[in-house]
């Protein structure tokens, strides 16, 4: 799936890196706790959260990840926006809740593969 | 690589937005010298999380990075309260970090598992009411 897919079907803002919108994700993950989210290897590569602070990009950055979507109409702050910039990641923001945009994206084919626990 | 690399960071224990600065830095390096991604991956995301304990259990510390052809060695020193029992800790979901760090998204007591999961070894030397040790290796031969 693009990412500019991804941000038609959630409605989303886009905040950042609005040139990487072309590229294509796999597979995506979704919590409010980064420790669950650096437990899984599996090339995830979109961050759904509706947590807001530094951590989440860099908790990103760790993974490689490159699409972070703030659900519930999370705002990030400026220094946030500017940290996923200079990490090419790009940021979103979507009026709807976690388990909707999660579904949203699952049916329409971001299904990602079995996740592999090291 | 004739000679080790050593890379030296003070993790400050004060600022919680600023944690993760040194894992964010030594994953730049480790790809200046041509690693490859599985690898860096792992021992950049075994740092984060020691370094975010450190800053959430310890006050902050120092971490040391060492890699030569053979491995990449991550020693995070504080001199925080040590852990009571690294057996629980190493349990998956076990935790003892205050509410006010759930929030911010950690606290979840993958901490240290995830660091054991990443890393070919995993040490722990800790002395209640010295301070902690840990020594992880991610072996690249």
């Amino acid at each position: 799936m693009k990412i500019t897919t991804i941000q038609e079907l959630l409605d989303a803002k886009v905040l950042c890196c609005e040139e990487s919108l072309g590229k294509h994700v796999y597979s995506a993950c979704g919590s409010d706790m980064m420790s669950d989210v650096l437990a899984y290897v599996k090339d995830q590569a979109v961050l759904l959260t509706g947590l807001v602070n530094p951590q989440v990009v860099r908790t990103a950055e760790m993974m490689d990840m490159i699409c972070i979507v703030f659900v519930r109409s999370k705002m990030p702050s400026p220094q946030m926006i500017e940290l996923a910039r200079e990490n090419g990641i790009v940021m979103m923001t979507t009026e709807r809740r976690m388990y909707d945009a999660c579904g949203i994206l699952y049916t329409n084919g971001l299904i990602g593969k079995k996740v592999v626990h090291v | 690589m004739s000679e080790d690399l050593v890379f030296h960071f003070d993790v400050d224990g004060e600022n919680f937005t600023s944690a993760g600065q040194a894992s964010v830095q030594v994953k730049k390096n480790l790809r200046q010298l041509g690693l490859s991604p599985e690898i860096i991956r792992r021992v950049s995301i075994a740092m984060y999380e020691g370094e975010i304990n450190m800053v959430i259990h310890a006050g902050g510390g120092v971490a040391d990075v060492r890699v030569n052809e053979n491995y990449i060695e991550i020693v995070l020193e504080d001199h925080g309260p040590g852990i009571k029992n690294v057996e629980m800790a190493m349990q998956e979901g076990y935790s003892t970090a205050p509410d006010d760090v759930r929030s911010l998204g950690f606290g979840a007591g993958m901490g240290l598992p995830n660091m054991k999961r990443y890393t070919d070894s995993m040490k722990i030397d800790t002395v209640v009411g010295e301070g902690t040790t840990i020594t992880m290796r991610v072996n690249l031969v």
